[in-house]
């Protein structure tokens, strides 16, 4: 097994890894989802006038995007040694982009013109339905090309998954390249198929994207 | 500052009696001497406002009766919109009192004292007034219909056929009933602040703010503006505050006409008091550079 690179090999990791895209998406996604629930937690404690909590989601936000995801990941790994490392995983990617995505909130919501904020308090709103009537439903519109971004970078970011031994596309492309000693039609293919769903993916941003700017 | 007078009782004078004996029983809870007749609602006592520094209101004294229609004109800076900002808690005074329905508005009465309030004791009282701003304000993710029927749901808890018939009933007041499936950005300024005249209107406020309401809008605009707000100032009996630069509106509609300069009520009467014979010189100046400047009366 000498050759540079070999179809047939290629062909059967490729669908070797197929089979591990789920994973793959379904942490994404559940990752993402975290990210975007936290990351409006830690928006909203930012604005919040009692100082401990705006403090403290401050410094979570700082802390959080001043430390490599890979540490987090161990470190939760380590921490946690009787969870599933799949949730393990899953709350590292969720915890790290909720920081980035608690910024995106926030500027989205400080678009949100101070008149909207008078409008709902002359008609009596409260807090509450403020927010989820008034401002968050304009503070996100503009945001979603952005939000969608982080999606596709957290996306990109879940071969790290493999440093904790979660059987995704990574780990399986590894353990296909020390068995066969064909690690470069193994680790080609997972760049392939990352390439193949992010692709159209930003292409979706993008048009996204051209339609906000179109509204404004 | 001479206490205003009580005047334009023309327009309750001939009020229905069920209004009276409501007032009556209010000024009984109060323990207050006044007769109904005389029970402001709205009263303002040594009312200042700053900003750092900065006194932008320098102790107004100010009552509106029931029912009174009440214009504001001044300088740009004088304090007119803060006046109204402070009726509609958007902004907190920093000293004085200021009563709604003889109850105060940031205050709680504890036994002969009076207590900060909290935020429902505000909300409640905040509840019998609406505001129509400058730059209209609509929610623009929200279709006409909906800008008029989010708060009667989600705030007075209205079923939703009822708050779209009320709704309804309003946006045809206004002149809107062909567009309330448009949203805002496709509407006219005239248009759009016609909406947020019924948005304010669907929560039946006692007492209704206007600051200026037609100086964001293209001069050929103004008068369709002008017109709802007069029929309703015609029609209806809620007390309303007039901040303007359209002073023959303002000698139309007014009752009474307040001419804020420096963050004091410098001079106020009667449209004729005012228009015709102002007394400080201020108020002749300011008039003076108005009226002349734009030919005589409104723009
Ligand atoms: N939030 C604020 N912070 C600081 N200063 C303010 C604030 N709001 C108003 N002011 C100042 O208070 C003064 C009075 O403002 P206000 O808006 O009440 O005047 P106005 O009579 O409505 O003027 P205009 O005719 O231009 O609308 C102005 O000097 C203004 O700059
Ligand atoms: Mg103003």
């Amino acid at each position: 097994m000498s050759e540079i690179w070999n179809w047939q090999t290629a062909a059967d990791v490729f669908w070797k890894l197929t089979k591990v895209v789920p994973v793959t998406l379904e942490a994404t996604f559940l990752g993402f989802a975290l990210a975007a629930v936290l990351g409006l937690v830690w928006a909203l404690m930012r604005r919040s006038r009692f100082r401990p909590v705006s403090l403290l989601a401050y410094w979570m936000i700082e802390f959080v995007r001043s430390t490599p995801l890979l540490v987090q990941l161990l470190f939760l790994y380590l921490a946690l040694p009787r969870f599933p490392v799949f949730v393990i995983g899953v709350t590292g990617l969720g915890l790290h982009y909720s920081a980035y995505l608690a910024e995106v909130y926030r500027g989205g919501i400080e678009a949100v013109p101070q008149g909207q904020w008078e409008a709902a308090r002359a008609l009596n709103f409260s807090p509450f339905k403020t927010w989820t009537r008034i401002i968050l439903p304009q503070a996100v519109r503009p945001i979603i090309p952005v939000m969608g971004n982080y999606l596709i970078v957290l996306f990109k970011e879940t071969p790290l998954l493999f440093t904790i031994n979660v059987v995704e596309m990574m780990s399986v492309a590894k353990k296909f390249g020390s068995h066969t000693f064909q690690y470069t039609e193994a680790y080609t293919i997972v760049g392939v198929l990352f390439f193949l769903m992010s692709y159209p993916s930003s292409l979706l941003v993008r048009w996204a994207e051209r339609r906000m700017a179109l509204k404004q | 500052m001479a206490l205003p007078k009580v005047l334009s009782l023309r327009e309750h004078d001939s009020e229905d009696s069920e209004r009276r004996t409501r007032i009556g029983q209010k000024t009984k809870d109060d323990k207050t001497q006044e007769s109904p007749e005389t029970t402001p609602i709205v009263r303002y006592r040594g009312v200042k406002k700053s900003f750092g520094d900065v006194e932008v209101l320098k102790g107004i004294d100010l009552d509106m009766m029931p029912g009174e229609k009440v214009a504001v004109i001044g300088p740009s800076g004088s304090g007119k919109t803060t006046l109204a900002r402070l009726l509609m808690t958007l902004e907190r005074p920093s000293a004085g009192i200021i009563e709604v329905e003889g109850e105060p508005l940031y205050h709680k009465r504890v036994g002969a004292r009076l207590v900060p309030a909290d935020e429902r004791h505000i909300a409640r009282m905040r509840s019998k007034i609406g505001m129509v701003f400058q730059h209209f304000n609509l929610f623009p993710h929200r279709t006409i219909l909906q800008n008029v029927t989010e708060a009667p749901i989600h705030v007075k808890k209205m079923p939703r056929l009822e708050a779209e018939e009320k709704a309804r009933e309003m946006l045809e007041k206004v002149g809107l009933i062909e567009h309330i499936d448009k949203y805002p950005e496709q509407l006219s300024g005239g248009q759009k602040q016609r909406v947020a005249i019924a948005r304010a209107l669907v929560m039946e406020p006692k007492i209704m703010l206007f600051d200026e309401p037609t100086s964001a809008l293209d001069p050929e605009l103004v008068g369709e503006v002008l017109a709802v707000i007069k029929e309703i100032a015609e029609k209806g009996d809620m007390a309303m505050m007039l901040i303007t630069h359209e002073m023959q509106f303002a000698r139309e509609v007014a009752d009474r006409v307040l001419f804020t300069d420096g963050g004091n009520i410098v001079e106020q009467g009667t449209p004729e008091e005012i228009f015709e014979h102002p007394k400080s010189e201020r108020l002749q100046a300011f008039l003076a550079r108005f009226l002349g400047g734009v030919g005589g009366g409104g723009q």
